[in-house]
């Protein structure tokens, strides 16, 4: 099906699924208008929700399933299979972290039925920052993304963490849209357009590949980035935030917005700046430093969730030596990986949060020493997270790992392979005392794991999570298959291999 | 350097040398007679009651932040009515009724937004 963008009712298809999100999150909205009082008044506008992101996902679907693609002059949104499943992604994370919140919320006794609205509204800003064929709307959906995500931050607002990591979030998440928008403005500048593949078109035909104004712009726009992903020099709000927010939005922090901000700077680094080898070097060092400093420090935690936070920022690292190979396996193996690390988080903070009781207690690794006794089916599923958190093969996070092991030294990036693998038998040092914790301790009294609950659809979530990751272990096909078929293909210029090293 | 920069700068110059000269004069040469009442923070008007770096209620961020919005609406909506106006479909644009609809659509969205703000009861202020 070819979509010609400049007409009103082909624009309309192509915007299919973010139109239908916008719907959603109105009507949302309006129901917690006049609905905010009670336990059910908040079920009924999470299952509004959850009705909104499957309306979704069969608008991306149908797109998908019909092949869409742009017809016509260079248009503000990409139409390619690379949106679409990241759309589908983030939509499922979303309505995941949906399943995990009706629990949450209840027991927390969070009457803010505004929490779906906030999640719809985020989503919709991935989908149009992951989508976006040119800076600006990358910027708007980023913004879109990152307002409502602070506010979700916040939305506990009795707690004092919370609003700690929301302001924290929010002031250094409006530095980051200030780089990324003058870095923007620099790069316009150069180019005189915001458009992905007309600067990739401008920087070839004026031959700026020298030019300090397109550099600097790309420079800034790279920290933008940076500290949205959370790499090293800019990941010092991560733990924080991740710490204070409500455990089901750090399982969605970690892995939806995280995920947007990958396939957005993918698309702008390969799309855009794929003539422009200046910026391979400076991801380079970011993935190295990011996966050194992340694994280390994760080491020294004594919290689950603040190890969790750290492991996070490693893995940033991780997908970052997919987005240096910046090939077409780059590219699918960044969509494989973002799949993995998608379940196996969104499983392990719903895990977590139910570990946490009422009132959102510190998880220290200790507590859970005896789970393994006491509550077998959940310390199981927690030991399948973190054994694919580690990349142990049987798992899906082996086969992200693996492909991005293969991207990398397909573009002879050999000494960052080597660095990751490195660095993953580093993090064992963390993800395996969770397991010993676990399995090897015994529980240190009576009643230590009295009142864990996970409710029964945060319980479905964290089924079909370990399911997904043990059957994607095994029989990793049909992931990879979709992430090859969806992979974004570069230009001719940046498959030239990088520059030996 | 180019011509209309350089008068920018010439203008910027003057303008900055004629305050500091204005202000600098009537500093040395006026003449200085302080008295109690004089010195006081209003010559002519109440003296200030306490502290003006009180606490004041969250609400007026509200209500300053819901203004802003909808002030936004407003702002919005005049260069829409005149390009509309000019029959932007004359001239190769999108046609009226695109436009039309597009803001229609517009101050629908806007519409939800306050309607959720008039339900949950922000605009009261108990």
């Amino acid at each position: 099906m070819n979509l010609d963008l400049t007409s009103t009712g082909d624009l309309a298809r192509a915007l299919l699924p973010e139109l239908t999100l916008t719907a959603a999150g109105m009507l949302v909205l309006l129901v917690t208008a006049w609905r905010h009082t009670s336990g059910r008044d908040l079920r009924i506008a999470g299952w509004v929700t959850l009705t909104g992101l499957v309306a979704g996902g069969v608008a991306v679907w149908w797109l998908w399933w019909h092949t869409a693609r742009a017809a016509g002059p260079p248009s503000m949104i990409a139409v390619d299979d690379f949106r679409f499943v990241t759309d589908g992604l983030f939509l499922a994370a979303a309505g995941l972290t949906v399943l995990v919140s009706f629990d949450y919320l209840e027991r927390e006794g969070l009457l803010v039925p505004e929490y779906y609205v906030l999640l719809l509204f985020a989503t919709l800003g991935m989908m149009l920052m992951a989508g976006g064929e040119d800076l600006m709307v990358v910027f708007l959906g980023l913004e879109l993304m990152s307002v409502s995500v602070y506010v979700l931050a916040g939305i506990d607002r009795r707690s004092g963490a919370a609003a700690e990591a929301a302001l924290k979030y929010f002031l250094l998440g409006a530095f980051a849209s200030g780089f990324l928008l003058y870095g923007i403005a620099l790069v316009y500048g150069a180019t005189a357009t915001t458009n992905l593949t007309q600067i990739a078109a401008q920087v070839r035909s004026l031959s700026l590949v020298q030019s300090p104004m397109l550099l600097i712009g790309l420079g800034l726009v790279l920290v933008g980035f940076g500290f949205k992903v959370a790499a090293v020099p800019f990941h010092m709000w991560a733990p924080d935030v991740y710490d204070g927010s409500p455990t089901p939005v750090t399982g969605y922090m970690a892995t939806a917005v995280k995920a947007a901000a990958f396939a957005a700077l993918f698309r702008v680094l390969v799309e855009a700046f794929g003539g422009v080898t200046a910026w391979k070097p400076i991801v380079w060092w970011l993935a190295v430093a990011t996966m050194v400093v992340g694994n280390f420090i994760a080491l020294a935690q004594h919290t689950v969730k603040r190890m969790l936070a750290y492991s996070s920022v490693a893995h940033a690292g991780y997908l970052l030596v997919a987005v240096a190979a910046a090939s077409w396996a780059g590219s699918a193996a960044l969509l494989a990986y973002l799949f993995a690390y998608t379940l196996v988080t969104l499983a392990a903070f719903a895990l977590l949060a139910a570990q946490g009781r009422e009132g959102e207690r510190d998880v220290r690794i200790d507590d859970l020493a005896g789970l393994g006794q006491r509550r077998p089916w959940l310390a199981l599923a927690l030991a399948v997270c973190m054994l694919s958190l580690l990349g142990f093969p049987g798992t899906a996070g082996f086969i992200g790992k693996w492909y991005i092991l293969v991207a990398a030294t397909m573009a002879h990036e050999n000494v960052l392979a080597a660095i990751l693998v490195l660095t993953s038998v580093v993090s064992a040092g963390y993800y395996l005392p969770v397991i010993m914790a676990m399995y090897m301790k015994p529980q240190p009294f009576d009643q230590a794991h009295a009142g864990v609950r996970l409710g029964r659809p945060a319980a479905v979530v964290v089924a079909a999570c370990v399911v997904g990751l043990l059957v994607l272990g095994v029989r990793p096909n049909p992931l990879l298959d979709l992430a090859r078929s969806s992979a974004i293909v570069p230009p001719a210029r940046a498959a030239t291999p990088a520059t030996g090293r | 350097m180019n011509q209309p920069y350089l008068a920018f700068l010439l203008l910027l110059g003057f303008v900055a040398f004629n305050a500091v000269l204005l202000i600098g004069l009537s500093h040395l040469l006026a003449p200085r007679k302080p008295t109690a009442l004089k010195d006081s923070p209003y010559e002519s008007g109440m003296p200030s009651l306490g502290s003006a770096h009180e606490r004041f209620s969250v609400k007026f961020y509200l209500v300053a932040m819901l203004f802003i919005i909808f002030d936004i609406e407003t702002v919005f909506l005049i260069p829409w009515a005149t390009i509309y106006l000019n029959g932007a479909g004359s001239t190769g644009g999108p046609s009226t009724g695109f436009l039309l609809v597009e803001m229609l659509l517009f101050m629908l969205i806007l519409a939800v937004g306050y309607v959720y703000v008039w339900k949950r009861g922000a605009l009261q202020w108990n």
